[in-house]
């Protein structure tokens, strides 16, 4: 029906529309309580709806909170007890190699002691024998110098005197000349004795600060075992750093590997044919693409079975000869797929030559012209088709950073998201409500006529009530004062 | 489980298989008019050979044929060849082919008549046997059809679906100088047998810009 039609009821169109809008009106004040009361229902249960939905995504921020701090601090009690674990190898080595060797050491040290000892005993330095001649001197020297016997005497003990001095003094020297080669003989045994108790105090401080170490880190460890709060925090950042810094390392990984790939791609054409496709991608790309994901793999094994990283806990829990032999096969595979690769990349170079020549050929020209310097080129990329599967060998280690952190670092982007969630739904919850009171006062404010005559009948109403109340009062004033007359009388 | 996971192997395989039944390469076809006045510009015709085959992938099917008075036999095509799917294969059989086609263009003589139908013809005919996944009929000629007495080329059923037809170097004869009108109407002929027959029409005068070609 059109808005012609609708207002042709009567000859006028602007009476009908009159006569139309005051139906309207009448009928939306005559439904204004009903009215009031669904829009009432409908936006409180928006809210309602809003705001139990935002409790809900409240809790499973909680939960997911809760869930990311378990992980947080298993992971680094485990990084923890790998590193206390690594010290405790370290300072072991240290003692093992300081100590295997401590009984040698003993023995030595015992022997240079007990020589030192015996040297020094045989060094005692012995006093000169006190001349016996002394006190007989003496008593010649007082013989009366006119008694001629008495130089004769004199000068026979002077002379025994004198030899028996010198026989003294070449004693002595001998003595002393022994005595020196004996401190002399000393001299190695107190270097050696000093270079090994240097050698011990090396190790006893290296052991200390070892210690010392792991002090720190069991500190570390008691910390995040009781779950605090601090430890939480330093562990979460760590994280997020070791996040960006292993996919940076991943990138320049990935940039290598797309290197790799276009050194192989095109000579595996040759060995595969370059017009076969698996779906949607040439079969030589795909098997370049397996070739350096089998390599990935093989670095990844190798670098388990030197338990450098710990993503495959079977590799890690295999004996020793069991791990040996693993790392062994992984290297030989990997060795031959380097060499593979390295004839990859000189055949790369051979189909270029080719190419070009095929060109040269198609083009007219005459000569093509040899460049002087292309086994530079081609060296370089046999190198790089060497080495490049070795260096891939070391993204294990980032990548298990990567794969550790990426389980944080999603939680945490995760309840950032789901508070973010519950703050839109609380903040939908409270408009819903302000919204239903909105509407209520739009739709009253078309029924702004009969609104006002309804207000102004109710303060009409009001006020003839209240003349009515002031009314009867007086006249139950006026009964109450005759009745108190009456009672008076 | 290990029959199982043969079977998921298989199912993958066949996935694989059902992916690569499309066929990726290319097959060109060239027609070169040897007829009257125009085969001095065969020498041309070699530009573009050496265009297509420095395009031309490993796979690849190439055939080069001449326009003479009965074009629809074999013994027209000067040379084919179905390229290796290893590159340097290929490029031996490329430069095997250039050798032969510049063999051709030093010998070639003129010939009397033009029977462009029969060599569309023979064209259609060797690209359909090799199922290639894209198909190129290149024709090097000034696309003025003249047939000798005895050669029936109307009402043929020609299918070009699927068909990239380029008339290449389509000069103008003398008489197009006088009137216009022939070489337009010419062309639009050749454009409407094409598209008639499903397939695409395109023309090329300068051997400059063979950028779009291939």
């Amino acid at each position: 029906m059109s808005m012609s039609n609708l207002l042709a009821f009567t000859p006028w169109p602007p009476l009908s529309a009159l006569i139309l809008l005051v139906l309207l009106v009448t009928a939306l004040y005559l439904a204004r309580g009903t009215a009031h009361q669904a829009i009432h229902a409908l936006f409180e249960a928006l809210s309602r709806g809003f705001r139990l939905a935002s409790y809900a995504v409240g809790n499973g921020e909680a939960r997911l909170a809760a869930r990311n701090r378990e992980v947080l601090l298993a992971a680094g009690r485990e990084a923890k007890e790998r590193l206390v674990e690594r010290e405790f190898v370290r300072v072991g080595d240290t003692v093992r190699k300081d100590l295997a060797s401590y009984p040698d050491m003993q023995r030595r040290l015992s022997e240079a002691i007990v020589r030192i000892e015996e040297d020094q005993q045989k060094a005692v330095d012995v006093p000169p024998e006190a001349p016996g001649w002394a006190q007989a001197v003496e008593v010649v020297a007082n013989i009366d110098s006119r008694n001629a016997g008495g130089v004769d005497i004199l000068s026979d003990i002077h002379k025994s005197m004198v030899k028996a001095h010198a026989e003294a003094m070449e004693g002595y020297r001998k003595a002393s000349s022994e005595r020196h080669a004996l401190l002399r003989r000393m001299m190695p045994d107190w270097r050696m004795i000093q270079d090994t108790l240097g050698r011990v105090n090396k190790s006893v401080t290296s052991v200390l600060e070892r210690a010392v170490a792991i002090d720190r880190h069991m500190e570390e460890y008691g910390a995040i075992v009781r779950g605090e709060d601090r430890a939480v925090t330093v562990l979460s950042s760590s994280s997020v750093v070791y996040f960006f810094v292993s996919a940076l390392v991943l990138a320049v990984a990935t940039a290598g590997a797309a290197i790799n790939f276009t050194l192989i791609a095109r000579p595996m054409a040759e060995m595969v044919g370059g017009t076969s496709f698996i779906g949607a991608f040439r079969t030589a790309d795909i098997a370049a693409l397996v070739i350096i994901m089998v390599e990935v793999s093989m670095g990844l094994f190798l670098m388990e079975s030197l338990r450098i990283t710990r993503l495959f806990p079977v590799i890690g829990a295999l004996s020793d000869k069991m791990r040996v032999r693993m790392m062994l096969v992984t290297f030989v595979i990997l060795l031959l797929m380097a060499s593979i690769e390295a004839g990859l990349a000189y055949m790369r170079e051979v189909l270029l030559q080719d190419e070009l020549a095929t060109s040269s050929v198609l083009r007219g020209d005459a000569v093509a012209v040899v460049n002087q310097h292309l086994w530079i080129t081609t060296a370089a990329q046999m190198g790089m088709g060497f080495i490049l599967p070795f260096a891939l060998v070391f993204v294990a280690i980032p990548l298990e950073t990567f794969v550790h952190s990426l389980r944080t670092v999603m939680g945490l982007l995760a309840i950032g998201l789901l508070r973010i969630l519950a703050l839109l739904l609380r903040v939908l919850g409270n408009g819903s409500r302000h919204l239903g009171t909105l509407m209520q006062q739009f739709y009253d404010l078309l029924l702004f006529v009969p609104l006002w005559i309804e207000t102004r009948m109710a303060l009409a109403a009001a006020e003839e009530a209240a003349a009515d109340a002031a009314e009867a009062r007086a006249h139950r004033v006026d009964v109450e004062s005759w009745q108190r007359q009456e009672a008076q009388s | 489980m290990t029959k199982r996971t043969l079977a998921m192997f298989a199912a993958a395989l066949a996935l694989g298989a059902c992916g690569s039944s499309a066929p990726h390469n290319t097959g060109v076809y060239l027609l070169v008019d040897t007829s009257g006045t125009y085969n001095r510009q065969v020498s041309k015709a070699e530009q573009i050979i050496r265009f297509a085959l420095s395009r031309l992938q490993p796979a690849d099917s190439i055939a080069v044929a001449r326009i003479d008075s009965g074009s629809f036999t074999e013994k027209n095509i000067i040379a084919k060849a179905t390229f290796d799917d290893r590159p340097s294969a290929a490029n031996q059989q490329k430069r095997a082919f250039a050798s032969r086609v510049e063999k051709f263009i030093d010998e070639s003589t003129p010939a009397p008549y033009t029977d462009i139908t029969g060599g569309l013809l023979q064209a259609l005919e060797f690209l359909k046997e090799k199922d290639t996944g894209r198909k190129e009929i290149l024709i090097f000629s000034d696309m003025k059809e003249e047939l000798a007495k005895g050669y029936v080329r109307a009402d043929l059923p020609l299918d070009f679906k699927g068909v990239d037809v380029v008339a290449l170097n389509v000069t103008k004869l003398r008489t197009d100088n006088f009137d216009p009108r022939e070489y337009l109407s010419r062309l639009d002929a050749w454009r409407a047998k094409v598209e008639q027959g499903g397939g695409h029409w395109r023309v090329i005068n300068d051997l400059d810009r063979l950028d779009g070609l291939l």
